[in-house]
């Protein structure tokens, strides 16, 4: 499956409280969450981000608070996917527990500006950053963490291996 | 450490760097905010009962007492599924505590244990030498299904801490001090354990901070070996010793930080991320004032930190143009607080003192900032918006510098209260 949209371009360390704010987290609804999603970074993503579109962004994203809210706002707001330099490592977690897919490649996010066209096909470990011209190899992600993403997350997984004992 | 604890909990004689493995958990944690999102997917996983009541903490306190209808709703749902699945270590208010303070106190950790807990901090218990890392709701509700989570074994850096500590210099400001030095993706994804004579300088609440603070750092984890007060602090809690790993010789660390505690010098961090350090005669000399203090939260709420303030706070008032906010971080920390008469102290300084919660820390509840204010707070982020307005500031410092800046009004350590005093 490829996925195609538009870039939302931001820095470093774009921490969980700037992706969901710790006062909205008095629900779990991904649709309410998603109402409120990057509102303390920049107030128009929601108003702009549109079905399919990507995040890009530089070192350590997700960084801070354990809140699965984050991925959940994220991939609620219709974001296909999260291109960065490199992840903090809980929101990398609970990105490919709710599987949303995520994707680590320095070189695409040097490139990429606001409102490039991105497409990623996970499958065949291709990014693209359609306005550019530009192919990027994706690190192919270890087999366990594939069979989670393909299974649709670890609800999923967990389900399966809960019926087989 | 991490990588012992990782292959006895795997089944396995040894584990390296990068391999994904499945432990099984002793303990999963989960909270007001995170467990609702849990239950929900542990539902959605058609999971009916809990692996074992036993192993599951279940603690009430970001948004607790309930700030709102819709967080009291959600402390329902939780309180709910305790009470169905019989839930042991459910603890309501007025029973609670801000988690990660809780659970050592309330001996449900030991050396050698492996625990999750969806909130970032969990990895606080590496203080007992445990391992313990924070993730998200869905593998809390894994865990809570199958008492069992996975893992990609990290690697570790090594940060030898030698000397003792000078005064005013808290487990709070070598950690602040560290994440100074590399940065808040320093550590990012890796173990941070900490070894050396200097461990030996350390109270257990220093340690808990250091490594509660890991997450700051990025850090997987953050171990200390269990040392005879380790041990000795799980055995009168836990009634039982645990099994206490100590690093091989020969491990590999992808650095080793040599860290003369003697040289850290109280230590502030500067909005709006966590390695944003300058030291506390770097902060004096800009003179920043502050509108609000907070000292408590799961990194400094102890009742070493509440000592400290107090011996602070003692005969003087917080200035008038600042309020100070005390928050006990359990029960036992506020009952402490009152048995100690520090409780006194704090209220003749003109502090509100509070019941348990997260509160100002996250922006819950409690103490909120509004536009162009600012705090100095013993909490654990500073990020843009973090307690409250995206246009106000927090300052990160430990407890004796919260009180401190408190009385003076702008951002001070003690020493800076004694010589102002002077020089009326």
């Amino acid at each position: 499956m490829k996925l195609t949209g538009k870039a939302h371009v931001y820095g470093d360390h774009v921490d969980t409280d700037v992706i969901i704010p710790a006062r909205y987290l008095n629900t779990a609804d991904p649709v309410e969450l998603a109402k409120h999603c990057m509102v303390d970074i920049d107030g128009d993503f929601v108003s702009r981000a549109q079905e399919g579109d990507f995040i890009v962004a530089g070192r350590n994203f997700g960084c801070g608070s354990s809140r699965e809210h984050a991925p959940v706002a994220i991939k609620a707001s219709g974001i296909s996917c999260v291109v960065a330099e490199s992840f903090a490592r809980i929101f990398f977690r609970n990105a490919i527990n709710t599987s949303l897919p995520v994707i680590e490649c320095p070189d695409a996010v040097r490139d990429a500006r606001a409102g490039h066209g991105m497409e990623a096909d996970l499958k065949a470990g291709v990014l693209k950053n359609l306005t550019l011209g530009k192919t990027y190899t994706i690190e192919p992600l270890p087999p366990f963490i594939q069979e989670l993403i393909e299974a649709g997350g670890l609800v999923n997984y967990t389900r399966a291996h809960l019926e087989n004992n | 450490m991490t990588q012992k604890i990782l292959a006895a909990h795997a089944g396995l004689q040894e584990v390296r760097a990068g391999q994904l493995i499945e432990c099984r958990i002793d303990l999963a944690l989960g909270n007001d905010i995170t467990a609702p999102l849990a239950i929900n997917e542990f539902e959605r996983m058609g999971a009916e009962k809990v692996f074992d009541r036993d192993r599951i903490a279940l603690v009430p306190d970001h948004f607790v007492p309930n700030k709102d209808i819709a967080s009291a709703a959600q402390a329902k749902q939780m309180r709910n599924f305790a009470h169905k699945h019989c839930i042991t270590h459910y603890f309501e208010l007025g029973r609670m505590g801000i988690e990660h303070a809780l659970l050592p106190e309330q001996g449900l950790v030991a050396p050698g244990d492996l625990i999750i807990g969806a909130d970032s901090h969990t990895c606080t218990y590496g203080a007992l030498g445990a391992f313990s890392t924070g993730v998200g709701s869905t593998d809390l509700a894994a865990a809570m299904a199958t008492g069992k989570a996975w893992f990609k074994v990290p690697p570790a850096i090594r940060f030898e801490l030698t000397g003792k500590p000078g005064p005013y210099v808290s487990g709070k400001d070598i950690i602040l001090h560290i994440i100074g030095m590399i940065g808040v993706d320093g550590a990012r994804y890796a173990s941070m354990e900490f070894t050396g004579e200097g461990i030996a300088e350390l109270t257990m609440e220093d340690r808990l901070c250091m490594a509660n603070m890991a997450i700051e750092a990025g850090a997987k984890n953050g171990i200390f070996p269990a040392d005879t007060l380790a041990t000795q602090y799980a055995l009168e809690r836990a009634h039982r010793p645990g099994t206490a790993y100590a690093a091989d010789e020969d491990a590999e660390y992808l650095e080793t930080h040599v860290i003369d505690l003697a040289k850290v010098p109280p230590t502030v961090s500067f909005p709006h991320l966590p390695d944003n350090t300058r030291t506390i005669r770097e902060a004096e000399a800009l003179r920043i004032t502050i509108d609000q203090a907070v000292i408590g939260s799961c990194t400094n709420g102890r009742i070493e930190d509440m000592r400290a303030a107090a011996a602070i706070l003692k005969g003087r008032k917080v200035h008038e143009n600042v309020r100070l906010i005390v928050i006990p971080a359990t029960q036992k920390i506020w009952q402490q607080c009152v048995h100690e008469g520090l409780m006194d102290i704090f209220v003749d300084a003109g502090a509100a003192v509070s019941t348990p919660p997260c509160g100002p820390c996250l922006g819950g509840h409690m103490g909120i900032l509004a536009e162009g204010e600012r705090a100095v707070a013993t909490t654990n982020r500073n990020f843009v918006g973090r307690m409250g307005h995206t246009k106000s500031e927090v300052y990160l410092a430990s407890p004796v510098v919260a009180a401190a800046s408190a009385v003076a009004g702008i951002i001070c350590g003690p020493e800076y209260l004694s010589k102002e005093g002077a020089a009326k």
